[in-house]
């Protein structure tokens, strides 16, 4: 998967569950904070990550994963491990 | 005709719905326009079951697990996903009792119960609350006991289970409620059952004084309850355990 259809991605799974508009959703944005979304949002969007990306998320990087970018780069990275392990 | 209470459209997932209060839940759900997905230890039991509702109206199916296990939960929740497109009710029926006092009470007899009971309860709620989130909408009820409030002598892991069950159902409630989702309990009293029929006739004869409606409920009696709560009537219901046990505990 493209870098750029990772962020993609990312960005309308976390416009969809949390309904909120595009334009708040930077690299920057904070969950909690600046996205407004709950423990139960978080784990609703992790279980999402999990199903559209096809990897696991182990509950040690959910403490890890505060913005949007964070997301985006766990993600690429964990795509890359899978990636290099299947070649 | 519209009647109090419709379930058209709705599917209805039930456990332990081969026989006595399960299988009485699936007809009396199904009687009311849902669909019914109904699970079982007793695979040929639910399949039977189900051929016989689907003859006769929405689509009915059966399948075998063991909901104390959780790869059999999850790969429950898949194939009922596959098969009906959406779960709206959720109903935690399963359970078995092994009675002991305390003291003779066995790890293996503990741990069966409470694993039927508490953890089958807890893994279905986490396999199939995921899709009523999604749709932001659904309604699960657990099935408790009034032992799980007021305990009973001989029964302190069926006890221990309900309680659990009572607390589980709060906790859930409380989560869900944001995203259009209802937890509620039905607590029955002496109900006449294959399970109860098990219970030696001074056990019975002891429990019906302390009814004050002096006679067993029925697995109808409990089954309208669920029903009840399943259903949109309750819409402003979350958190409850309701009680039918003939007054038995006020």
């Amino acid at each position: 998967m493209a870098e750029e259809n990772v962020k993609e991605k990312v960005v309308d799974i976390i416009c969809k569950l949390l309904e909120v508009p595009r334009e708040k959703v930077t690299m920057e944005a904070r969950y909690a904070e600046d996205l407004g979304a709950d423990s139960l949002d978080t784990a609703e969007l992790v279980l999402e990550f999990e199903d559209v990306f096809k990897i696991s998320v182990p509950e040690d990087a959910e403490g890890r994963i505060r913005t949007v970018g964070e997301t985006v780069k766990f993600i690429e990275e964990e795509l890359a491990k899978k990636k290099a392990m299947a070649s | 005709m519209e009647t109090f209470l419709d379930l058209g459209g709705r599917v209805a997932v039930v456990t332990g719905g081969a026989r006595g209060i399960g299988a009485e839940i699936c007809r009396l759900l199904h009687s009311l326009g849902a669909c019914i997905a109904t699970m079982d230890l007793n695979r040929e039991g639910v399949e039977a079951l189900a051929a016989e509702l689907s003859a006769k109206g929405p689509k009915a199916a059966g399948y075998g697990v063991n909901v104390a296990d959780p790869a059999q939960v999850e790969a429950a929740a898949e194939a009922v996903l596959k098969d009906f497109g959406k779960v709206d009710v959720l109903v935690n029926n399963a359970g078995i009792t092994r009675d002991n006092v305390l003291i003779r009470m066995t790890d293996e007899a503990w741990d069966l119960v409470l694993n039927v009971h508490l953890k089958g309860t807890f893994l279905m709620t986490r396999a199939f609350a995921r899709p009523m989130l999604r749709a932001r909408k659904g309604a699960i009820v657990n099935m408790a006991s009034v032992v799980g409030i007021m305990g009973n002598a001989g029964q302190a892991n069926y006890s221990a289970a309900k309680g659990g069950i009572i607390a589980l159902t709060k906790t859930s409630a409380k989560e869900f409620a944001g995203r259009g989702i209802r937890v509620n309990a039905v607590a029955p009293g002496y109900i006449a059952t294959d399970m109860t029929a098990a219970m030696s006739q001074e056990a019975r004869d002891a429990m019906l004084k302390v009814v004050p409606l002096g006679r067993p409920g029925t697995v109808s009696d409990v089954a309208s309850a669920v029903a009840f709560l399943a259903s949109d009537r309750a819409g402003y219901i979350t958190g409850q355990v309701l009680q039918v046990c003939g007054g038995m505990l006020m």
